[in-house]
């Protein structure tokens, strides 16, 4: 075409990014690659490899290592030997080695992006604009948290040896966010690229080893989903940070359960994105280009669930079409390209899948005209209307650019429809009025909500799920919590002692020393157990004191429908809840003598003994009172004209099972700071000793606390705690009991992805812990909420 | 929307139909958002999304120049210099250059020359016998601070000198006062005489505070009956840039959706880099489209810009750095 011709035409013409320099750094291996281990390159012990293949021309790049067993138990060998010398080089140090990496990647920022836009078919200017970028800033961030950990985390200390598994859609951009703040904490990793794009942890490894971190600390081991569960079931392994599937997430927590290793998991999405009819539509349709054609929608956090109220949806649907239009689609390395390649060939079978199954269920397609280059996996930008949720494209997470479309009417049935979904990763509110955003964004269930923006990430910024999109937050002072642990966390001996009634199922009433029952406290009121059984509590001289009601499944649905309804408590300030929690321990301040005898009747505790406990309760209420409107979250310094508010919310529906000793502490320990962040909890009181809790309905009903807030089922704890565990409208589960009953908890949370917290079979010092460990407790009780809000007229 | 205007016929070729304006849409006006911060992100990385290289750039570079309003607003003009500026008009690009490119070296112009009122009849003696038409600067400019009556007389002396376009500056007390209703009138007014000669609208977006207030005075001058809406008169600290024209070029879009009228664009002042003229031309492509690639429709108000344009030429062909000097001089 003549100079003439492009005159007339104005066409853009290919602009392609040279890749000699990735070339040549890959040659310089000869193409296959070894596993990075202890600060050497190794071979993997099965010699084995497997095809890294360019999505965009199918052209086969390098080749890359399986590891077996033997290689990733080198790895973490490697890592383990490390981490003592890791740790005690010093904040100082630390913070020099990320700085060192950082600069290294800015260094070599363009070698970086063509090798990882030929590795996963981004376009290069994603890859050159966005990803690297943003790599670069992690560990920029994290060599400051290193820097500064023993004042900002006093009290914290790494936790050792981390497998880390990540996942192909922005693979270096993953591995920052899982090596910065590992590494920054004192940690070691053993990290697994994902098995389709390896190539950026490799030339990662290649820095790491250019600048000399030292050996061990680093260790890159490449491989499909065996070398990942290798990496998950290691027993050296203290932490596994996973991003990827919910489903693989699901095994991660099965397999881990039980076993002491501390997780985080940043999981799938379907995320929605709402726009109100008082939005900027141009920039809301522009934004979706950023949410949904971004990485060729193959983000957890795309915004896949377009949400457009009624009155605008034909307006802004025209726009978007015409946008749409104008998306090119084709060679990722062409700098003018805005959709690149599927990263391989089962993924595109997927999308077509999803796509064939949403225009099976009646919904309308729509693709702008599309002619896919004559290699290579592409798909073109696809909308989806006359979508409902029952669509199978409305829930499933289709990881491509498929877009989805409901209309709304008001604000209300916008965050219904934005909330009915098991995922909760992220969302998007487009309006103009401040109320309006405001009001929709604390009540979306997800970890991100971007206000008249979308797919904003930085590093001072936690990211990550609620519900099924998995827990932990990566980035943000929230994220480190995830690579750290408290000092003075030292539980004692491992319980395995079997509770007392567990044995007792016969109804040897010798001696009753009261007439009444106590029944169990649902929605406010004593309500009789399902089941009409009853089980004998008995002195510490074995004596029955009284009979209480068995609770069973049916009471615990009944106990969990109660507190969903009880909302309110959430939504109210928290000083409202202050009040309330200060009106209890006034309350169980008056009754502290009869708390206390009940305390010695129960356990053989002296009369001290029980006054110091009750003491302790009231102590802690009074603590979780004053904490309720002061654990309130910060202002993310992120890099734009921008406020990123980082809010703790509740859980929403917690389940509590209490430690079987110290039963009034215990259960204080535990349901105070619960209650105080806003949560509304189901309680399986102490087995053996469970009237402290059953005598605290008539506290609880005489402190002006809502009904359906605090909710007892007394009974067979761990039979009770696996009910709870299974309830998948149940948010988040802590369980302080014996080993096999924290595996089950952990095992069986995994079916709606619970937060959970337990102890490990060991037990706690309940005297003291509230006090030394009181910001744990709140954190646990809480998830946080990154709220985006950028500015300006 | 109900057209207003009778259309009347001007001496430029046009492929489109003169917008001939409407009613005043208050509604429309107080219905307009704009979300500062998602604009300038757009307009950020717009210029990122698209790259044009080689033989495409040459093209798009020649296509800047012919779109250019080739400019000297000075208190220092006299007739040697707009005779100078006219002779660049008419060969803007060296004749090897242009050879070099296959571009015929006497068909190959700016898209205008821009001058104040008293130099419209040495440009139009100097431009005698091309089509290169002659924009003068009206209305008080660049301040806008007379009044009404003599805005309408300096038009129409304008016209009747034989300007074809009218680059007029709207008051931007009616814009910052919210008076939507007198700023239409005003323009309106302007646009009847304007006659058959063009009514570019300078908004001076540096004086506007805002960018709901750029939208809202854009789609106010175009209901008015602008053929053009223009961003600055180069004179203000701010002049035009990537998010401002983003604003009014998507005023234009939602303009031409609802009633079929394409109006032109105008961005001027600070514009002297051959990379930014391509970032303009690209997002003229992406939110409006060709037809809005072509002088009738777009135009770059810039005095600096060519010369690095034809260095960039010289580059292209030879492969080496040019010169300033070795470009004859406008």
């Amino acid at each position: 075409m003549s100079i003439k011709d492009i005159y007339k035409t104005m066409d853009y013409g290919s602009a392609p990014e040279n890749h000699s320099m990735a070339d040549q750094w890959l040659d310089g291996f000869n193409r296959n690659f070894g596993l990075f281990i202890n600060g050497q390159w190794v071979s993997p012990e099965s010699r084995s490899t497997f095809e890294s293949i360019n999505p965009a021309t199918e052209n086969v790049i390098a080749q890359i290592s399986e590891s077996g067993q033997a290689d990733i138990d080198a790895a973490v060998k490697a890592a383990r030997n490390a981490q003592p010398k890791w740790q005690e080089i010093g904040y100082h140090q630390r913070a020099k080695y990320l700085y060192a990496i950082a600069r290294q990647i800015q260094k070599h920022a363009r070698l970086f992006a063509v090798l990882e836009t030929m590795d996963n078919g981004k376009p290069i200017r994603e890859s050159r604009d966005i990803d690297i970028p943003l790599v670069a800033r992690h560990f920029y961030h994290h060599a400051g948290w290193a820097q500064i950990m023993d004042s900002e985390l006093k009290g914290y200390k790494p936790v050792g040896v981390v497998g880390q598994i990540i996942p192909w859609n922005f693979p270096l951009l993953m591995l920052s966010w899982k090596v910065a703040p590992a590494l920054a904490m004192g940690n070691t990793v053993v990290l697994k690229p994902a098995e389709f794009t390896s190539l950026t942890a490799l030339l990662f490894a290649d820095i790491c080893k250019n600048i000399g971190i030292p050996d061990g600390v680093v260790n890159i081991v490449t491989g499909g989903g065996k070398a990942g569960q290798m990496i998950v079931e290691h027993p050296d392994i203290n932490k596994i940070a996973f991003t990827g599937s919910t489903e693989v997430g699901r095994i991660i927590r099965r397999l881990t359960a039980g076993t002491g290793k501390k997780i985080s998991l940043e999981l799938g999405g379907k995320s929605p994105y709402i726009v109100f009819d008082d939005a900027d539509i141009d920039s809301a349709v522009e934004g979706l280009v950023d949410a949904i054609w971004f990485n060729q929608g193959q983000v957890c956090c795309a915004g896949s669930r377009l949400l457009v109220q009624e009155g605008v949806a034909d307006r802004f649907l025209r726009k978007l079409k015409n946008r749409m239009s104008k998306l090119r689609v084709g060679d990722p390395l062409d700098k003018s390209t805005d959709i690149g390649a599927i990263v391989a060939r089962v993924q595109l079978d997927t999308i077509s899948q999803l796509v064939q199954q949403g225009e099976d269920d009646g919904c309308n397609l729509w693709q702008p005209e599309f002619k896919a280059p004559p290699k290579g996996y592409y798909y073109p930008p696809t909308i989806f209307t006359d979508v409902s949720p029952s669509s199978t494209i409305a829930q499933e997470e289709i990881f491509g650019p498929v877009l989805v479309t409901m209309t709304f009417r008001t604000p209300s049935e916008a965050v219904a429809l934005a909330n009915n979904t098991r995922f909760g990763l992220a969302a998007s509110v487009w309006s103009e009025n401040i109320n309006l955003a405001l009001d929709v964004a604390p009540k979306i269930k997800a970890g991100t909500v971007w206000i008249n923006c979308t797919n904003m990430f930085d590093a001072a910024s936690g990211f990550g799920g609620y519900r099924e999109s998995g827990f932990g937050r990566e980035g943000g002072k929230e994220g480190l919590y995830e690579y750290c642990k408290p000092v003075n966390l030292s539980y004692k001996k491992p319980i395995s002692r079997l509770s007392k009634s567990d044995n007792q199922t016969n109804l040897n009433s010798n001696k009753t020393t009261m007439d009444v029952t106590p029944k169990l406290f649902i929605g406010g009121k004593q309500v009789r157990p399902d089941g009409g059984y009853s089980y004998p509590v008995l002195s510490f001289k074995n004596d029955q004191i009284v009979e209480v009601g068995e609770g069973n499944r049916k009471d615990i649905r009944n106990a969990v429908e109660a507190a969903h309804k009880a909302e309110s408590w959430t939504t109210t300030s928290a000083h409202n809840r202050a009040q309330v929690l200060y009106f209890i321990a006034e309350n169980l301040s008056i009754r502290s003598e009869e708390f206390a005898n009940r305390l010695c009747l129960m356990t053989g505790a002296t009369n001290d003994q029980a006054l110091e406990e009750v003491q302790a309760s009231i102590d802690c209420i009074f603590r979780y009172a004053a904490y309720a409107d002061k654990y309130d979250g910060n202002v993310h310094a992120t890099p734009m004209r921008n406020v990123t508010l980082a809010m703790p919310e509740a859980l929403g529906i917690m389940g509590i099972v209490c430690p079987n000793d110290n039963p009034l502490i215990g259960f204080i320990s535990a349901v105070m700071p619960s209650i105080a962040m806003g949560n509304r909890v189901i309680v399986i009181p102490s087995q053996d000793h469970p009237l402290s809790a059953t005598d605290f309905y008539q506290v609880l009903n005489t402190s002006d606390l809502p009904g359906g807030v605090v909710n007892i089922v007394t009974g067979k704890q761990d039979e009770l705690a696996n009910v709870l565990a299974k309830h998948d409208d149940v948010d988040g589960l802590w369980y302080f009991g014996s080993e096999k009953g924290c595996e089950t908890v952990e095992y069986e949370s995994a079916g709606n992805m619970k937060r959970t917290w337990v102890n490990h079979g060991g037990s706690i010092d309940w005297m003291t812990d509230y006090h030394q460990r009181s910001e744990l407790y709140l954190r646990k009780a809480t998830q946080v909420k990154n709220i985006w809000i950028p500015y300006g007229e | 929307m109900n057209s207003k205007n009778n259309s009347t016929q001007s001496k430029i070729n046009l492929s489109h139909e003169r917008n001939p304006g409407l009613e005043l849409d208050l509604d429309l006006i107080h219905n307009i958002r704009i979300n500062r911060s998602a604009v300038e992100r757009r307009a950020q990385t717009s210029g990122k999304r698209r790259s044009i290289k080689k033989d495409w750039q040459a093209a798009w570079l020649l296509k800047a120049i012919s779109c250019i309003d080739l400019t000297t607003l000075a208190g220092d003009d006299t007739p040697g210099r707009v005779k100078r500026l006219c002779e660049k008009a008419k060969h803007p690009v060296r004749r090897d250059i242009l050879n070099s490119l296959g571009m015929d070296y006497n068909q190959f112009h700016t898209g205008a020359v821009c001058v104040y009122h008293n130099f419209i009849e040495t440009a139009l003696a100097s431009l005698h016998g091309t089509n290169i038409p002659v924009a003068v600067v009206s209305t008080g400019f660049p301040a806008g601070q007379i009044s009404y009556d003599q805005k309408i007389e300096e038009i129409g002396a304008s016209v009747a000198l034989g300007a074809s376009e009218i680059d007029i500056v709207i008051s931007r007390q009616l814009v910052l006062t919210g008076k939507w209703t007198e700023l239409y009138n005003e323009v309106s007014a302007f646009r009847k005489a304007c006659g058959p000669a063009h009514l570019k609208t300078i908004l001076a977006t540096g004086e506007l505070g805002t960018y709901t207030n750029v939208a809202k005075a854009s789609v106010v001058c175009m209901m008015a009956g602008a053929d053009f809406i223009k961003t600055s008169t180069g004179k203000e600290s701010v002049n035009a840039t990537p998010p401002v024209s983003l604003v009014m070029i998507r005023a234009i879009r939602d303009y031409f959706d609802s009633t079929g009228y394409k109006v032109g664009f105008k961005p001027a002042g600070g514009i002297g880099k051959a990379k930014q003229s391509l970032e303009w031309l690209i997002l003229m492509k992406e939110e409006l489209g060709n037809d809005w690639l072509s002088p009738s429709l777009f135009r770059f108000g810039a005095s600096s810009l060519l010369g690095d344009i034809e260095r960039q030429l010289e580059h292209f062909i030879s492969g080496r750095y040019s010169a300033s000097y070795r470009h004859p001089m406008g």
